[in-house]
């Protein structure tokens, strides 16, 4: 499965050169704006063709991540795929029960964590050892909060909580809660 | 003059207080009260900027939490809502040519904002009762991290403010649809339709197209007043709920948070605020952007109809846009996600999109144009928007989502650049626009300080967004205080760039000052002298 760091990147890329075009376009307009133009009045056709432009974009966008983005189907899916391993969590009183510590994960399976909570709102996130992030998942109390993952890489993941749950929550971190071996 | 003589009188003694109609001083008022509360918001996000590089030893991590809760709240409602509600209580009536339905209901507007406002952040401040402005069921009613005494407070204060945009609500439809005393009766009912699009839709299946009745400046304010007005009932039902919990605790009676379902809440509670950020803020800002370049120009604005039409479907699509806040909510029905989540709110980039070019194209058709303070802040609001809905877009994205939700990304170059750079440069432009009118042609103090403001509050605004999105993207969270220096470079100069909008923020009150006067600051608060219902002195 394609790394989430390897979308951020394309991300990061995309949205750096629309920003530097935007800022481009926008300080040229200003630009022109103040010099005396042709009399000619804005083609409306110009209009129409970015009115269309913007329609493609904004449905494109959605198509294309599902077809390049592999965890948006597979958790759409989610309930009907059968997973290697599962791993049940409970969050109570601002601390993760885990049912084991690590949680050792076979490189290339696909594992279910289904996490419960018994009072307020967590998050559920998985980062590496410099902190960026795998993935997320919000934790609602009174409901089952689930994710699918495949795991094709070997390292550890810390757990914390990504959603903020008070400040007695503020250190709710598992360093090495997660282990990928071969 | 000498600067002394500058800073009580203003720039060359223009500006005369006793000179302003009640209508003038009110929305001066407003303004006032607005740019107060900006401070207020400003001051405490630096405070929290150089807490995320260093916590500093004289703020509690209890404290920083307070402070994040009630920054928003106080930028919004405290500093947005007051500016927002001055101008168009003061341009409805002008663009009607007819006096505001209700002056006293419009001071009840002011004094509950700007008092609700002080209830709340006195509360945190005090209390650091801090369930972030999320308010996350069951969090608001934990009573083992928060004083019940100051969670009752704060929710009063936000009550208070929800009252005073109810009031304002009442009055600006009134102000369209009243018959004022002495003149013709006006076809209160048709006026209610023009503003807000249902005549507009007629005229799609009629031979003869009926003129609008409502210009279209007037029409967005009305649109996005009906967001207002379905906002403050869900915030006020929200509100009661919590306070229920609350009085009970008091009383002694432990009430099962469980009682409420926490997924119903989030889906209530979202629906709701995003009547504010996908539905009000969005209708306020195309309507500001073009009555500014109407104003500017001097002409009539590009595709009317279509603006117009623009306007319809952004509100309807900010009724159904609430489930891109629930994208990582796993018990969140898949089939929301798309159309709600995806699909739906992608129709935002068409909305603004047109928005957008319709302003430029109108700018662009009446060149040449002088580069005026509105015309550049108006240039700069709309690269804040141009920069902020792609950002919004990509995390309203299930695949995104999943690695961008709750990350820096999420409040920095979408959230900060929206409200920061495309909302408070948009508001700036009016300010600047329509400070001789209002004053009565006081002149401003300093142009130089106009640039500096200028320059430092968009690149600072950019900037901030930038470093803060970048920390994002390495995964850093949002509402997290880390404690082993990770990301602290990006949070340095996120600080820089935020000390940059407070440099800004500094140019803009001091020029301010300098334009009026502190005796013209303490005279707009007094009474006004001319008995009159006109906006302006001398007008009929």
């Amino acid at each position: 499965m394609v790394d989430p760091k390897t979308v951020l990147w394309g991300q990061t890329i995309a949205y750096t050169f629309y920003c530097l075009a935007i800022m481009a376009v926008v300080a040229w307009f200003a630009y022109k704006v103040t010099r005396k133009g042709n009399e000619k009045p804005f083609p409306k056709a110009l209009f129409w063709t970015f009115f269309a432009f913007l329609v493609i974009l904004g449905v494109s966008l959605h198509i294309v991540t599902h077809e390049t983005i592999p965890w948006k189907a597979m958790d759409l899916k989610r309930h009907k795929i059968v997973a290697d391993r599962e791993f049940t969590i409970a969050v109570v009183g601002h601390e993760f029960k885990l049912p084991a510590r690590p949680m050792i994960i076979k490189k290339g399976e696909v594992v279910r964590f289904t996490v419960t909570s018994d009072d307020l709102t967590y998050g559920f996130g998985l980062f590496r050892p410099d902190s960026s992030m795998l993935f997320q998942m919000q934790v609602l109390p009174g409901h089952k909060n689930d994710i699918l993952w495949r795991f094709d890489r070997l390292g550890r993941y810390t757990l914390r909580s990504t959603e903020y749950s008070g400040w007695k929550g503020l250190r709710m971190t598992v360093p090495d809660a997660v282990e990928v071996v071969e | 003059m000498k600067f002394t003589e500058t800073l009580l009188q203003g720039e060359q003694g223009l500006f005369k207080p006793d000179s302003l109609t009640p209508m003038q001083k009110m929305t001066l008022r407003f303004v006032v009260v607005g740019l107060v509360y900006y401070a207020f918001a400003i001051i405490e996000g630096m405070i929290m900027r150089v807490f995320e590089v260093v916590h500093l030893p004289f703020v509690t991590e209890k404290q920083f939490y307070a402070i994040l809760t009630a920054h928003p709240l106080v930028g919004i409602f405290g500093s947005t809502y007051s500016i927002v509600f001055g101008a168009f209580l003061f341009l409805v009536p002008f663009l009607m040519k007819k006096p505001l339905w209700s002056l006293r209901l419009g001071h009840w507007t002011f004094g509950l904002v700007a008092g609700g406002t002080f209830v709340f952040w006195f509360a945190g401040f005090l209390s650091h009762y801090s369930p972030l402005y999320t308010l996350y069921w069951p969090l608001p009613a934990d009573f083992s991290q928060f004083s019940v005494g100051g969670g009752i407070f704060f929710i009063a204060g936000i009550a208070l403010v929800m009252a005073g945009a109810a009031l304002f609500v009442i009055n600006v439809f009134k102000t369209i649809t009243y018959t004022p005393p002495g003149r013709d009766k006006q076809p209160a009912g048709a006026l209610l339709g023009s503003a807000l699009g249902l005549s507009g839709i007629r005229n799609l299946f009629r031979k003869e197209k009926k003129e609008h009745l409502v210009s279209l400046p007037v029409a967005a304010i009305a649109r996005g007043s009906v967001d207002m007005a379905l906002n403050t009932t869900v915030i006020l039902f929200t509100g009661v709920l919590i306070l229920v919990y609350m009085v009970g605790h008091v009383l002694g009676f432990d009430l099962k948070h469980s009682g409420i379902d926490a997924l119903l809440y989030k889906n209530w509670f979202w629906w709701g605020l995003d009547l504010i950020a996908d539905g009000l803020v969005l209708v306020f800002v195309a309507g500001a952007w073009y009555l500014l370049a109407t104003l500017i120009t001097g002409k009539k604005l590009f595709m009317e109809n279509i603006a117009r039409a623009a306007l319809f479907v952004e509100l309807v699509v900010s009724w159904t846009v609430w489930s891109h806040h629930l994208m990582s909510d796993q018990a969140q029905p898949g089939i929301l996600k798309l159309v709600s989540g995806e699909m739906v709110t992608a129709f935002e980039l068409i909305t603004q999109g047109l928005a957008f070019a319709i302003t430029l194209i109108t700018l662009w058709n009446a060149r040449p144009l002088k580069m005026t303070h509105p015309l550049k802040f108006l240039f700069g609001g709309l690269l804040g928007f141009a920069l902020a809905v792609p950002a919004g877009i990509m995390q309203a994205d299930l695949g995104l989502n999943r690695i961008l939700h709750n990350t820096q990304w999420v409040v920095g170059p979408h959230v900060h650049v929206a409200i920061l750079v495309g909302l408070t440069m948009t508001l700036y432009a009016a300010v600047y626009l329509l400070l001789p009118v209002l004053t009565n042609g006081a002149k401003l103090w300093s142009d130089k300080l106009a640039n500096v403001h200028f320059w430092c509050h968009l690149l600072g605004g950019i900037g901030m967004g930038a470093f803060m999105g970048m920390a994002g993207l390495q995964g850093m969270l949002r509402r997290t205080l880390y404690f082993e220096g990770e990301f602290r470079p990006y949070m340095i100069l996120a600080a820089l760039s935020g000390a940059l909008l407070l440099v800004a923020f500094l140019a803009f009150f001091l020029n301010i000052v300098m334009t009026v006067g502190l005796r013209g600051v303490i005279g707009i608060f007094l009474p006004a002298k001319l008995k009159t219902r006109d906006l302006l002195p001398g007008s009929k």
